[in-house]
This record gives structure tokens, sequence and C-alpha cells, in this order.
């Protein structure tokens, strides 16, 4: 039996490791809503809500937030169609050479970008996709399409196939099947899989900060590192704009997390 | 979090067969047809451009003048040059702190918080991974303050007496690497935490009870029951937290720019660093393949681990 004193230890382990993980977040929330200067003047109740205004102004966060948005809605729809549809074809049929080409996308796993970015960007230069969405996006297409293609076809190995077959015995085509009966039972696993690449999109620094050297495409994060370098002594304005970066994965996490925990912990445990 | 992540490790088996049954409805080319877009924006954004890496390692090429071929030379450069090689030295430190003292605590933690079924563990959950889904650029602004001559940690070490050792800790030579490795180890904890209560939860039931019939304690229990049969969740976790040690970048160029002086440079700053600031084109490519390779090493020896383990 599990003794009240062992159980008083479970709740302070809890309590502790909540604050561990909570405190570098209610830090920069603090930050973002203290005074931004000396004639910041009393706020709202003590708090300066004004500075999220100020930081996006002064931080360009209408053009960097555009950008994120523009790339992250093509990565995600283009990872997701291409993974959905070679996951399909993974998980479900047979034929010559599928062991080969899934290893082939399964090693793409593993490749950082640092191993991708030099050649990529001498190349993109060469072919004036440089600072352009294209040269932005791409890559992490090809990044997030490694990982998509083996959930997907984890997803369609261990689905019920006998719907599938039923409708095959209708008379429906692959095409058909997919778009008609396993679509829509697939939604979690593609939900999963949208909501995982929409953060790592997000939240990539190094692609775009090497596609887009001019500062065209140049996505929320990079903004924030450009932001520091101009505004680092000012903690308040600083917070402020890491909030206004974060918020957007935060409030989908908020929404959907066990998507993410599943696919993060699912996906790296599951064969 | 980043796209590059373990795969195909142990921990599998228990899942059960599948119920796949091949259908055949399709032509011969339909399979092909349905991974044709996948592979041709793979193939050209990421099979392509590691083959060119590997190719571009092997000249000497400032981005101006025609490059030379210089053989293995840019490989040799990493064992010879103190920068690169104390590049390679500082991710090892960083391993350390991204991967084995989160599996340390981690596994602590799980363990106590699987013997007993506490209420709020849904929250827990929730709050402990939190700093998974935050971009690594606002972490590192957070984790800046905390670092800060005012900020909380010193405020902390004031509290317990121990204010002579406050200082500007990401301008400390000495201090500056294990402080960043910190925030490593405050952004992996939760995930290894998740990851090993997610497989200490599979573990029959029964087990525990026989053990707790033959009297065994709690510390018996961990190293007879618990630790055994999380293996290959243990192994997935060190290859997710050791891959992003590895690819340390965005905290890197936001919090030191690899200072001070080259105390906190690491592999993949270098890559950039040498690539986009000296024109160095073949040593980034040389580090960048050389890491993709140290990836793939370790990958397949905690696979290999795992399944010796499980089999």
């Amino acid at each position: 039996m599990i003794s009240r004193g062992e159980r008083s230890a479970h709740y302070l382990i809890l309590i502790v490791f909540s604050i561990a993980a909570l405190w570098p977040v209610v830090t920069i929330l603090a930050s973002a809503f203290g005074p931004a200067g000396a004639d910041a003047g009393p706020g709202v109740a003590g708090l300066h809500p004004e500075n999220f205004a100020t930081a996006w102004r002064e931080g360009h966060f209408t053009q960097y937030m555009t950008n994120s948005v523009l790339v992250s809605a093509l990565v995600v729809t283009l990872a997701v169609i291409c993974s959905v549809l070679a996951g399909y074809a993974f998980g479900t049929m047979t034929f010559r050479g599928s062991g080969v080409l899934f290893y082939l996308f399964l090693l793409g796993i593993m490749v950082p970008a640092e191993a991708i970015v030099v050649p990529l960007f001498f190349d993109l230069r060469q072919l004036e996709l440089i600072d352009t969405i294209w040269a932005v996006a791409l890559p992490q297409v090809a990044q997030s399409i490694a990982f998509g293609t083996y959930w997907m076809r984890t997803y369609f190995r261990s689905s019920n196939r006998s719907i599938a077959e039923a409708a095959r015995l209708d008379g429906a085509g692959s095409g058909q099947s997919l778009w008609l009966i396993e679509l829509p039972i697939a939604r979690p696993a593609i939900v999963t899989l949208v909501v995982l690449v929409f953060m790592w999109t997000w939240n990539e620094f190094l692609i775009p900060l090497v596609m887009s050297p001019s500062g065209n495409m140049r996505t929320a994060p990079l903004g924030l590192a450009f932001f520091q370098g101009q505004y680092s002594t000012n903690t308040a304005l600083m917070g402020a704009a890491a909030v206004l970066v974060a918020l957007p994965v935060l409030v989908v996490y908020l929404f959907l997390q066990r998507h993410f925990i599943q696919g993060m912990v699912d996906g790296a445990v599951k064969d | 979090m980043a796209r590059s992540s373990a795969s195909r490790t142990g921990g599998s088996a228990r899942r059960g067969g599948t119920t796949h049954h091949a259908s055949r409805g399709h032509g011969p080319l339909t399979p092909y047809l349905f991974i044709l877009p996948a592979f041709a924006i793979y193939g050209a954004f990421l099979l392509f451009p590691l083959a060119r890496s590997a190719q571009f390692s092997l000249f000497a090429w400032d981005t101006v003048s025609p490059a030379v071929f210089v053989g293995f030379d840019n490989y040799l450069d990493l064992a010879r040059d103190d920068v690169l090689r104390s590049s390679f030295g500082h991710a090892f430190v960083l391993i350390f702190f991204y991967a084995v003292l989160p599996l340390g605590v981690g596994l602590v933690l799980a363990a106590i918080l699987n013997r007993a079924k506490v209420r709020g563990m849904a929250f827990f959950r929730t709050v402990v991974f939190l700093p998974q889904v935050i971009a690594m650029v606002v972490v590192a602004v957070a984790w800046t303050r905390l670092y800060a001559t005012d900020g909380s940690i010193n405020a902390l070490l004031d509290l317990v007496g121990l204010g002579e050792w406050s200082r500007a800790w990401l301008g400390d030579y000495l201090f500056a690497l294990p402080a960043v490795g910190l925030i490593g180890s405050w952004v992996e904890t939760g995930l290894v935490t998740i990851l090993l209560l997610a497989g200490m939860g599979r573990t029959p039931q029964d087990l525990y009870e026989a053990a707790r019939l033959d009297g065994a304690g709690a510390v018996r229990e961990f190293f007879a029951i618990t630790l055994p049969s999380v293996r290959g969740e243990i192994a997935v976790a060190l290859t997710l937290t050791i891959v992003a040690a590895l690819k340390t970048f965005d905290l890197i160029y936001m919090t030191t720019r690899g200072g001070p002086g080259n105390s906190t440079t690491v592999p993949s700053y270098q890559v950039y660093y040498q690539a986009f600031q000296l024109g160095q084109v073949g040593t980034a490519a040389a580090i960048g393949v050389t890491l993709t390779a140290l990836i793939f090493g370790i990958n397949a020896g905690l696979t290999h681990l795992a399944d010796r383990a499980t089999s």
C-alpha cells in the first residue's frame, strides 16, 4: 500500500517539477508585461499590454508573421498530401522495391538540416530561387515527408483493412477508396501529422536563416533574433516579442496537446 | 524539437501483429504513382543536397575562386584545427546535459510517479512537455533573462547565501557551456519522463504484485522490473536527446554565438559560421557530413543495444 507520507511526497515532486518547467515561461510573461522604460507610465493595473503592440510594430512582425503563416501553410499542405499518398502505398500495397524505397525515406528522419543547408544555398542561388518562399519551404517539406511517410505507413498498416477490402470488391479503385473511405477514418493520424509539421515549421530557424539572406522571407523566429540585435537591453519588449513568436504553437498545443504528445512519443517508439 | 528523430528503435514488439493484408486491387504502376510526389521533393531537397554535401566536403572552396579537390583534408582539419576539434568536444558535453542528465532524472521521476496513480497527472504531463513545443529562440530569450546578472538564478543564489557565486553565466568562460547545457536539460527532461512513463505504464502490473509479495522494496522493484522493462524506451529517449544535443544551433546562435571566445562553439554553429561567415564551404560540408555520420552511428548503436535487450 502507498502510505500517506509517500503520497504527499508524490505531490511535492509533481509541484517542484511543474514549477521548474513553468519558471522560464512565467519569467518571460512577467517581463513582457513589465514597464518598457522609465516613461512607460502606470499601465493597466500595473501591467503593460501595450508592449505587445510596440514590439509588433518595432519588430516588423506583420511581415514576419505573414511569412511564417505562408511558409507553414505551404509546408503543411505539401508535406501532408505527399506523406498520405506515399504512406498509403507503403502501408497497403505490395510492389517491387518497396522495402528499399521505404528505407530510403527512413534515412531522411535522421539527416540534420546542418548536412543539407550548405549545398542547398549555393545550388538554389544558382537557380535564382534563394530568398523565395520555395527555398525556405521545400527543404522543410522534404524533411517532413521523411517522418510523414513513416507515420502514415504505420497508421495504414495497423488500420482495419476489411472496410477497404469491401470497397475494393465493390469496384472502387485505389484512389477512390483512399479518398472516400480511408481518409475520413485516418483523420486522427492526419491531424497529429498536421500539428507536428506545423510546429516544426513554425519553430524552424536554420533553414529560413540560410535560405533568405536578404530577409525577404524572414520568418517569426528569425524576426525575434533580429529584434534581439536591436532591443537586447529592453527586457519588456524582448519578452513581448518572444511571447508573440511562441503564441501560435502554444495555442494549438493547449487545444490539441494529446496529438503533440502522442505524435512525438509514439512516432519515436512505434515501428 | 526538430524533425530529425529516432526511429525503428526497440519497444515495438509489444504492439502485436498488424491486420495488414496486401490488397492487390491496383495496377502495377499505381504504387509508384502514389509515391512519386513525395519522392520527387524528398529526392531533390534532401537526398540530392546530402550527396552534394559529401561532394563539397572533398573540395576547398571559398565561394569566389574555383574549387580545388583536396581529398579528405577537410576531415583531417576537423581533428587538426583547435576550434573545430573543441566544437565536437563541446557537443559531447552537451550530450551529457541533453541526454544523460534528463535520463537520470526522468527514470527516477517516472518510477516514483508510476508507483502510485496520483491525481493531476494530466496537468503534469501538459506542463512538463511544454518546453518541447516552444521555439528554441524563445527558450533562449527566456533563459538569457534567467542567467542575466539581475536574473532569477543569481537572485536564487543570493537567497540561499551563495551570493558570491553569482555572475553573468552566459559570459563566463568556464560556466557558459554548462549554462547552455542546462537549458537543454530543461527542454528534454519532460519528453524523457513522459516516454518512460508510457513504457512503464505498459509493464504488466502482476510483475509488481509478485515482487511486492516477495517483499521487494521500491529500490529493488526499480532495478528488477522497471528498468529492464523500459530498455526500448531508454534507447529511444537517448536517441532523441542525443540528436537534439548534436543539432544545437538556434540556442547557441541566440545566447552566446559560440562565445565567450570559442568556449561554447558547437559543430552545428561551425557549419553556419564556416560556410556563411568565413567562406570555408568545404570545411562546413565536412562538419555537416560528420554530424550526420555521428547521428547514424549513435542511432544504429542504440537500436542494436535495444534489440539485443529485448530478444
